[in-house]
C-alpha cells in the first residue's frame, strides 16, 4: 500500500510531462491527489504496514503529516486546475513537454517527493527526499517567467539547496556519533534505531549534528534568520503553489527537525536542543513581527505569517509541547492554504498585490471578503477556529513549566503581529472599492474558484469546534512518539 | 602516504578556487576538486570496497568531473561571460581568507573528539576547507554561475567528509545524494539561462526587486 502511495505520483508526474492532451493532463492533476488522499485514509484506517524498522515506513507521526499533506494537495489541485485553465497559452499550446506539461509534472513529482520525505525513516533517505522536494518545486515558482518570479526561484533554489546541504553534514555527524561505542557501531541510521540507543551515542557529536540539522532543515522550514527566501518565493509563485509550499513543504522540513529532536531527548541532551529551538523560534516570531508591521504586499504578509508560525512550532517543541505542536502544524497548513487561495482570488480581481490599492473587498466580492476575514481570524488565533485551540494548548504547556519569561515574550510577539496584520486586513476588506476600476468586474455571486477555499475554511473551523476522536487519538499517539515514548 | 599527497593537492586546488577570477578556471578547479575527492574517498575505503561501490565511485566521478563541468561550460558559453569582475570580496583578500580558512579547518579538526579506526584527520580538514570554499564562493562572488559552482564545491566537501570520518552510508543513499546534486546543478543552470534571457545579465546584486 505504501508503495502504491509512493510510486503513483512519480509515475503520473513523468507521464503528464509526456502527455499530449492538456485536458487529460489537468484531469490527472486532480485525480492523482484525490487517489493519494483515499490511499492515505485507507492506510490510516487499516493501520497496516505500520512498521518502523525499515527505511520506508510509517508511524503515527508520519501518518498525521501524510494526512495533512494529502488533504492540502487534494484541495489545491482543484485550484491548480482552474489556474491552468485561466492561464492557458493558445500560441505555445500545451502539448508534449510544453511549459504547462512540465508545470503539471512538477506538481505531481512534488507530491511524490513530499510523500517520500514523510515516509522515510532513514536519515539519509529523508535528506535525499527533502532536497528532491526543493528541486521539484523550484520550476513551479518561476512558472510565470517574470523577472520577479525568476529572482524568487533562484533565491529559493540556492538558499534551500545550501541549507539542506548543511543538514547533510549533520547526518554525517549523527553517523559519527555511533562510532564510539562498540554496541552502537552497526546501528542502522534510522531515526527510530538511533533514538532507541541514544544513550550510547557520543553527546558532543550529537550536539554538532543537531546544530547542523536545525540550521539546514530550518532553512527549508523558514526559521529566521534563514527565512529570506520564503516571502519572495511565496509572493511570486502562483497562489495555489504558494498554498502547497506553505501547507506541505515546510511541514516536511519540520518533521525532520522533530525526529532529530526525539533522538536528542532520548540521549539526554534535550536541554541543549530545546534551547536552540527556543532561540530560533523566538527570533522568527520577532523578525516576522517587525516585517509584518511595515508590509505593503499581501502575499508577502502571508509569507511572514508563515515565518511566525514556524517560529511558534519551533518554540513549542523547544518548550516541550506535544499535542499542541502537532495540532498547530495541522491547523496552520489548512489555514495558510485557505489564505493563499483567497489571496490568489483577490489578485485576479484587483491585479495588484499592494495592500494600499486593495480596498473594499467585501463590496467587490462578498464571498472572497468573508473568506479573507475568516482566514485572518483563524490565523491570528481567534476563538472558533482550530489555531485558537492549538495556540492555547502550547501556552498551557509553556505555562505549566513556569517559564514565564518565554511566555511573556511569546505573547508580546503575538500581540505585535496581531496589530500589524489587522491594520492591513481591515484596510483591505472594508471601505469603498478603489475609484479607478483597475479590476475587471465586481463578483457578487460566489464562483467556482471559491469552492476550494470554502472547503479549507470549514475544515479549519471544524477542527476548532470538534476534533474527531480518531484524529485526536492519532495526534496523541504521534505526540508520544515525538517525545520519545514507544 | 598517497592519501597525504591527495590531501595536499586538494588544499592547493581549494586555494586556487579562492583566487581565480576567470570562470573557466573556476569550473576546471571544481572539476579537479571533484576528481581528487572521489580518488580520496576510494583510497580511504581500504579493504571493504565492493564491486558496487567501485561502480558508484566511477559514476560519481564521471558525473562530477565530466558531465556537470561540461554543462556549466555550455551555460557559460550561452551566457557569454569570461570573468567575475568586481566580486564582493577582492581576489587578493580572498586568497588570504582562503589561507585563514585552511588554518581554521586544521584547528577545528584538532578540537573535535574523533572516534578511533579508519579516521583520517588531514582528509577531514581538507573536506572542511572544501565546504568553506564553496560557501565563500556563494557569498563573495557576483555572478549566478559562480554561486552554482560554489554549491558544487561545497557538496564535494560534504561528499568527502563522510569517508574521511569512516562513515559509509548505504549505496542507495549515496546514489540518491548524487542524483540530487546532479539535478540541482542542472536546474540551476536552466534558471541561470532564463535569468539571462529576462535580465540580460546574471549579476546577483542586481537581482534586487524583491525586498522589504
Amino acid at each position: 500500500m505504501l508503495w502504491i502511495l509512493l510510486l503513483t505520483p512519480f509515475a503520473a508526474g513523468l507521464a503528464s510531462m509526456a502527455m499530449k492532451s492538456g485536458r487529460a493532463r489537468r484531469f490527472l492533476l486532480v485525480c492523482v491527489p484525490c487517489f493519494h488522499f483515499v490511499c492515505s485514509i485507507l492506510i490510516l484506517a487499516s493501520e497496516s504496514g505500520l512498521s518502523t524498522n525499515r527505511w520506508l515506513g510509517a508511524d503515527e507521526l508520519s501518518l498525521l503529516f501524510l494526512l495533512s499533506t494529502s488533504a492540502i494537495f487534494t484541495v489545491s489541485s482543484f485550484a491548480l486546475n482552474l489556474f491552468l485553465r485561466e492561464h492557458e497559452n493558445p500560441e505555445k499550446g500545451a502539448g508534449r513537454f510544453s511549459h504547462e506539461a512540465f508545470f503539471a509534472g512538477c506538481v505531481l513529482l512534488l507530491l511524490g517527493t513530499t510523500t517520500l520525505a514523510i515516509l522515510s525513516l532513514h536519515t539519509g533517505v529523508f535528506w535525499m527526499a527533502l532536497e528532491a522536494t526543493t528541486l521539484a518545486s523550484a520550476p513551479l515558482i518561476s512558472y510565470q517567467r517574470s523577472s520577479r518570479s525568476l529572482e524568487a526561484a533562484w533565491k529559493y533554489l540556492l538558499i534551500c539547496s545550501v541549507g539542506i546541504a548543511i543538514a547533510l553534514v549533520g547526518n554525517t555527524a549523527l553517523a559519527v556519533s555511533t562510532a564510539f561505542d562498540a554496541a552502537t557501531q552497526s546501528t542502522p541510521l534510522t531515526f527510530h534505531a538511533l533514538a532507541e540507543r541514544a544513550d550510547l551515542l557520543h553527546p558532543v557529536w550529537l550536539k554538532i549534528a543537531f546544530a547542523f540539522i536545525l540550521v539546514g532543515y530550518g532553512t527549508k522550514m523558514g526559521l529566521a534568520p534563514m527565512h529570506t527566501w520564503l516571502p519572495d518565493a511565496y509572493s511570486e509563485s502562483p497562489s495555489p503553489i504558494s498554498a502547497l509550499l506553505s501547507g506541505t513543504l515546510v511541514n516536511c522540513a519540520f518533521l525532520g527537525i522533530l525526529r532529530t529532536n526525539t533522538i536528542m531527548l532520548q540521549a539526554g541532551v534535550g536541554e541543549y536542543s530545546g534551547g536552540l529551538l527556543l532561540t530560533f523560534g523566538l527570533l522568527s516570531l520577532f523578525m516576522s513581527g517587525w516585517f509584518i508591521l511595515q508590509q505593503g504586499d499581501f502575499k508577502r504578509l502571508l509569507g511572514y505569517s508563515s515565518v511566525e508560525h514556524m517560529g511558534i512550532l519551533a518554540m513549542a517543541v523547544g518548550a516541550g509541547g506535544g499535542f499542541g505542536v502537532l495540532f498547530h502544524s495541522l491547523n496552520h497548513s489548512l489555514t495558510k492554504g485557505l489564505l493563499f487561495l483567497v489571496a490568489g482570488n483577490i489578485l485576479s480581481l484587483y491585479r495588484t498585490k499592494s495592500t494600499k490599492s486593495v480596498t473594499g473587498i467585501l463590496r467587490v466580492s462578498p464571498v472572497t471578503g468573508l473568506l479573507w476575514l475568516a482566514g485572518f481570524c483563524a490565523i491570528s488565533g481567534l476563538p472558533p477556529f482550530g489555531i485558537f485551540v492549538s495556540k492555547f494548548s502550547i501556552m498551557l504547556a509553556i505555562g505549566s513549566q513556569a517559564r514565564w519569561g518565554i511566555l511573556g515574550l511569546f505573547l508580546l510577539a503575538l500581540g505585535i503581529i496581531f496589530v500589524g496584520m489587522w491594520r492591513i486586513v481591515i484596510h483591505m476588506t472594508f471601505g469603498a472599492p478603489p475609484e479607478s476600476h483597475s479590476f475587471v468586474e465586481t463578483r457578487i455571486r460566489p464562483g467556482i474558484q471559491d469552492i476550494a477555499p470554502i472547503i479549507l475554511c470549514s475544515l479549519a473551523l471544524l477542527l476548532g469546534l470538534w476534533l474527531p476522536p480518531p484524529l485526536a487519538r492519532l495526534i496523541e499517539r504521534a505526540a508520544v512518539i515525538m517525545i520519545g515514548g514507544a | 602516504m598517497t592519501d597525504h599527497f591527495f590531501v595536499a593537492l586538494l588544499l592547493l586546488v581549494n586555494l586556487r578556487l579562492f583566487a581565480s577570477s576567470r570562470m573557466g578556471s573556476l569550473i576546471r578547479g571544481a572539476a579537479a576538486q571533484s576528481f581528487l575527492t572521489v580518488c580520496l574517498s576510494a583510497l580511504l575505503r581500504d579493504g571493504g570496497i565492493t564491486a558496487e561501490s567501485w561502480i558508484f565511485l566511477i559514476v560519481s566521478g564521471l558525473v562530477k568531473c565530466l558531465v556537470l563541468p561540461l554543462l556549466m561550460f555550455r551555460a557559460l558559453r550561452t551566457v557569454g561571460i569570461r570573468r567575475d569582475i568586481e566580486p564582493f570580496v577582492g581576489y587578493r583578500v580572498s586568497l588570504f581568507l582562503g589561507l585563514g580558512a585552511a588554518a581554521f579547518s586544521f584547528w577545528g579538526v584538532v578540537q573535535l573528539p574523533l572516534p578511533g579506526g579508519g579516521v583520517n584527520p588531514t582528509a577531514i580538514a581538507a573536506a572542511l576547507l572544501s565546504m568553506i570554499t564553496g560557501l565563500f564562493l556563494i557569498v563573495a562572488r557576483r555572478k549566478a554561475i559562480s554561486q552554482a559552482i560554489g554549491y558544487l564545491v561545497m557538496e564535494n566537501g560534504i561528499f568527502g567528509l563522510a569517508p574521511s570520518l569512516a562513515v559509509h552510508s548505504p549505496l542507495i543513499v549515496e546514489a540518491g545524494v548524487l542524483l540530487d546534486v546532479f539535478v540541482g546543478v542542472f536546474v540551476m543552470s536552466v534558471i541561470i539561462l532564463h535569468i539571462r534571457q529576462e535580465f540580460k545579465h546574471i549579476d546577483i546584486d542586481r537581482l534586487s526587486e524583491l525586498k522589504d
